[in-house]
């Protein structure tokens, strides 16, 4: 994080009876930043979403905003505001009035509510819109109609609860350079929930993994990719082959895989150490013939730009790998994978 | 939520409860205590009468007042007794009739074509809007012995002397089932309109013939809305005063007719308290079948 | 495909004639000159002509609309009330008795309700007239109008009202502005149900009502207890003309919605 913080939440836990929804969560987010909460479904991540808002109430600690402690502050007393998942546009109200909501609740004039609410289509790029009813609008459309209708207000800081969920595939991935766009222009604070990691990884300036109410790690896109805290940042963003082994310091240091020797010059763990490698499917090189660990093609899936190989090792689940699509290899051909030296990242333990 | 906001919840739910109190809780628990007074020549007309005035010693020494005489009697006063059962075997048979007149009936509506669907349905349930007096008063020129029903089938020669249908416990039958069919089609309609038509395809595609689609796909699977639709007609026919004073005899006993008349004829506060009671406790098994048959219907996906 | 094709057709339209042809066979005879079913005397509006005349019969038509409209008036203000109670407040304490209570006289045989309306109207010193018959209906309509508004409410996505308190609205704000326009045609429909069950009543009102306070229905049972004459088959028509105006005009307004009868089931 550049800014000063904006929002901070602080020590926060929260349990429906049994149910731990967060525990201890501590992150801050920075003035005009873009911020991702990103974890599989049931991690806390709508529930952190929603005690910021102040639809639930934490059971300790505290959520702090440009520096007011948040606490006992109603949802409607809190500059903050929210773009829901479903988008919970009022459908008896039409275009206009719905980006106007907040303005009038805060008792703005009907000419200042013109002005803003043309301000907010055009920023969403539905002008001419105003008068449309909700039901006669498309799903995209409606998405842009509720991020107005978020904005319209000039919140401090605007929570996202999969905002681009409900679209389909192709759409997603044009809004997501329009959201990006509109929250450079405004500078305001977003954070959007997600479990979609292409989204996040897209997206956001930082990342906030979340699983099962814990926070595993916080970092910016690359951080998070490249140098995941623990296994389950490593397997939950992009595609990883976990390979279980020993830490071998005979003449040298070394992972031995069951495969073979993988040379590393990362000397924190002692001799035996049982550990695990994470090595992401680009990392491994793949050749017909030459030196280096013996496998077998086991499938190829065609992804476009890229083919998938899963590439059959001994005592071993078989390993992603990814190659460049003129390569050509056929099931059951004979390769050799080459992995070079510090590739991937090591992780003590066993699973 | 903060608390400033729990006076406007308080009114909000306080507003209904007070009046459901007052003018339902308050007037059941006194039938039931009626039940177990004595009829009195008095204004009301029932002893023991509670007062605050009473202190505890004499609240105490009416309560000993209390007795079961009206239901005794009901042991011996073969009218209630009669009266009961008559009114669950008119309530049963013309349940079954109006689930095998409707059943028909919500199967060609859930099979027409989607777009003419809402109208049907619509149309079907209309005249449940509409008065139910009037409705049973129709019956009246239509089944009487020089009636129209009468007339048209002599005039066809199917018979050759008027049948006695009006004043019978048949012209009821007709009349509950008339009655309270639209109560039987929507539960009926919605649980076959529901159904995947692939069902019936997979069915056929895997050697069923149509009947035994029938049998093994719809029926079982419109079981809900059979038991849902049964009970709707069921529980207010036992009950039912309007059909058995306007289309039965003098001889067709109903619980409600019965209670009626002793009520407003006899005056015997006590034991028409007490029928109502025994009429309730009638009830309660049918409901608790209801309620079982809506969470299993709910917990369905639709 | 044919036969199935026909044999659908045949059921849908016998079941029509079952349940209309006795109401248009009554409306036809409210026109006929002859006082004997069987024996059409030709088009006439005598019956008609004649209900004018009946002030005892005009008197209970409008005592009937004017309890039927305050009547329902107070039960979908109460229905409203508790169904939002039921189904937002959560568990509280006496919920399942308030529950029960609410949904008890939908059940209940109404003759078992108006005696202990009647009871309790007795033990309380109140002088039965058309008070005790607005209240009697009320608390039995109340039923129908919360099974319509709790079914309303629940169908009612609880993220809109949360998106007005996000956007400043106060929970009061946020219910008035946007939860209430949204189940509007619902509470149209609690109260028509309320209204044209108040206005069909018989056995209710004979028991909560008091001299003075005679309804439409009363009125008209104790004239079909004479027998049938044309003039019932005239009021009995005008009472089915006006239920199905509003029927109609309701479900104009309501574009093919689900009605409150729909929600009952």
């Amino acid at each position: 994080m550049t800014t000063k913080p904006i929002l901070s939440v602080e020590h926060v836990s929260k349990r429906f009876g049994a149910v731990v929804a967060l525990e201890d969560v501590s992150l801050e987010v920075g003035e005009g930043e873009f911020f991702a909460l990103l974890g599989p479904s049931g991690c806390g991540k709508t529930t952190l979403m929603r005690l910021i808002a102040g639809f639930e109430t934490p059971d300790a600690g505290r959520v702090v905003l440009a520096g007011a402690d948040l606490s006992g502050t109603p949802p409607h007393r809190r500059p903050i505001n929210m773009m829901f998942q479903s988008y919970a546009l009022f459908p008896h109200l039409n275009v206009f009035d719905n980006i106007g909501f907040g303005l009038r609740r805060r008792g703005a004039g009907r000419e200042e509510v013109a002005r803003r609410v043309d301000r907010m289509l055009e920023i969403v790029q539905l002008q001419g819109f105003a008068g449309r009813r909700i039901e006669q609008l498309s799903g995209g459309q409606k998405q842009r109609v509720a991020l107005a209708r978020a904005l319209a207000p000039g919140p401090s800081l605007l929570l996202l609860d999969e905002p681009l969920g409900a679209l389909d595939r192709k759409l997603r991935e044009e809004t997501q350079f329009q959201l990006k766009d509109i929250q450079r222009r405004l500078k305001t604070s977003f954070v959007i929930v997600t479990h979609d990691q292409d989204e996040a990884l897209a997206l956001a300036d930082r990342i906030a993994i979340m699983r099962q109410g814990n926070v595993e790690q916080i970092g910016p896109p690359f951080e998070i990719y490249e140098r995941p805290a623990n296994r389950f940042v490593a397997g939950f963003v992009g595609a990883t082959n976990m390979i279980e082994g020993r830490i071998s310091r005979d003449g040298g240091a070394f992972f031995v895989a069951p495969f073979g020797r993988l040379e590393r010059s990362d000397r924190a763990l002692p001799d035996g150490a049982r550990a695990a490698l994470s090595l992401r499917p680009q990392q491994i090189k793949i050749r017909r013939d030459g030196d280096g660990i013996p496998g077998v093609v086991e499938d190829v899936a065609f992804r476009g730009e890229t083919t998938q190989l899963r590439i059959g090792v001994e005592g071993q689940e078989a390993l992603r790998v990814s190659c460049a699509r003129e390569a050509g290899f056929a099931p059951g051909e004979a390769v050799r994978i080459e992995i070079a030296p510090d590739a991937g990242v090591l992780f003590s333990g066993s699973e | 939520m903060p608390k400033r906001f729990s006076l406007a919840r308080r009114l909000v739910l306080g507003v209904p409860y007070l009046w459901i109190a007052v003018f339902f809780l308050a007037p059941m628990a006194l039938i039931a205590k009626i039940s177990l007074s004595r009829p009195a020549q008095a204004r009301p007309p029932y002893e023991p009468v509670f007062s605050l005035s009473d202190g505890v010693g004499g609240f105490l020494s009416k309560i000993q007042t209390l007795t079961f005489e009206a239901y005794r009697s009901f042991g011996e006063d073969r009218l209630y007794l009669d009266s009961y059962l008559n009114s669950l075997a008119i309530a049963a048979i013309s349940t079954l009739v109006t689930l095998l007149v409707a059943y028909p009936f919500a199967l060609a509506m859930a099979r027409a074509p989607a777009r003419a669907r809402p109208i049907l349905i619509g149309l079907a349930v209309a005249p449940f809007w509409t008065s139910f007096l009037i409705r049973v008063y129709a019956w009246i020129a239509l089944l009487k012995d020089e009636g129209l029903v009468n007339h048209a089938l002599m005039a066809l020669h199917l018979i050759d002397a008027p049948l006695s249908i009006y004043a019978t416990n048949l012209a009821v039958v007709i009349g509950i089932v008339y009655s309270y069919l639209p109560f039987m089609l929507l539960p009926l309609y919605s649980a076959l309109e529901r159904q995947d038509p692939l069902l019936r395809e997979a069915a056929a595609d895997l050697g069923a013939s149509p009947a035994q689609v029938f049998l093994r796909v719809t029926l079982p699977l419109s079981r809900a809305g059979v038991v849902a639709g049964c009970l709707l007609v069921f529980i207010p026919a036992v009950g039912e005063f309007v059909i058995p004073d306007l289309l039965g005899g003098s001889d067709t006993l109903m619980i409600g007719k019965t209670l009626w008349t002793d009520f407003f004829a006899n005056r015997d506060w006590p034991s028409a308290s007490a029928a109502a009671m025994i009429l309730l406790a009638l009830l309660i098994g049918p409901l608790v079948l209801a309620e079982r048959a809506r969470l299993g219907a709910e917990g369905r996906p639709s | 495909m044919r036969g199935v094709d026909l044999a659908r057709r045949a059921a849908i339209a016998a079941g029509f004639v079952f349940l209309y042809g006795p109401i248009l066979i009554l409306a036809a005879m409210s026109f006929n000159a002859s006082k004997l079913v069987t024996v059409w005397g030709g088009f006439s509006t005598k019956w008609y002509l004649a209900l004018i005349e009946d002030t005892a019969m005009l008197d209970a038509a409008r005592i009937s609309l004017e309890a039927a409209a305050l009547s329902a008036a107070i039960a979908t203000a109460l229905g409203l009330c508790a169904a939002v109670s039921l189904t937002r407040f959560g568990e509280f304490g006496t919920r399942t008795v308030f529950f029960g209570a609410i949904h008890a006289p939908l059940v209940m045989p109404e003759v078992v309700l108006g005696l202990a309306l009647l009871s309790a109207f007795v033990a309380f010193g109140m002088e039965r007239g058309f008070a005790t018959l607005v209240i009697a209906h009320a608390t039995f309509t109340m039923c129908f109008a919360t099974v319509v508004l709790v079914a309303a409410l629940r169908s009612f996505d609880p993220a809109l009202e949360e998106a007005a308190q996000d956007l400043g609205a106060t929970p009061f704000g946020a219910f008035v502005l946007v939860a209430l326009p949204c189940v509007a045609p619902s509470l149209v429909s609690a109260f028509l149900l309320a209204f044209t069950l108040s206005l069909d009543d018989l056995v209710i009102a004979s028991f909560s009502t008091g001299p003075g306070a005679t309804t439409l229905p009363m009125r008209i049972y104790s004239q079909v207890r004479l027998g049938v004459t044309p003039e019932v088959n005239a009021i009995s028509t005008l009472l089915l003309a006006f239920v199905g105006l509003v029927l109609g005009l309701s479900a104009l307004a309501t574009r093919g919605r689900p009605s409150g009868a729909a929600d009952l089931a």
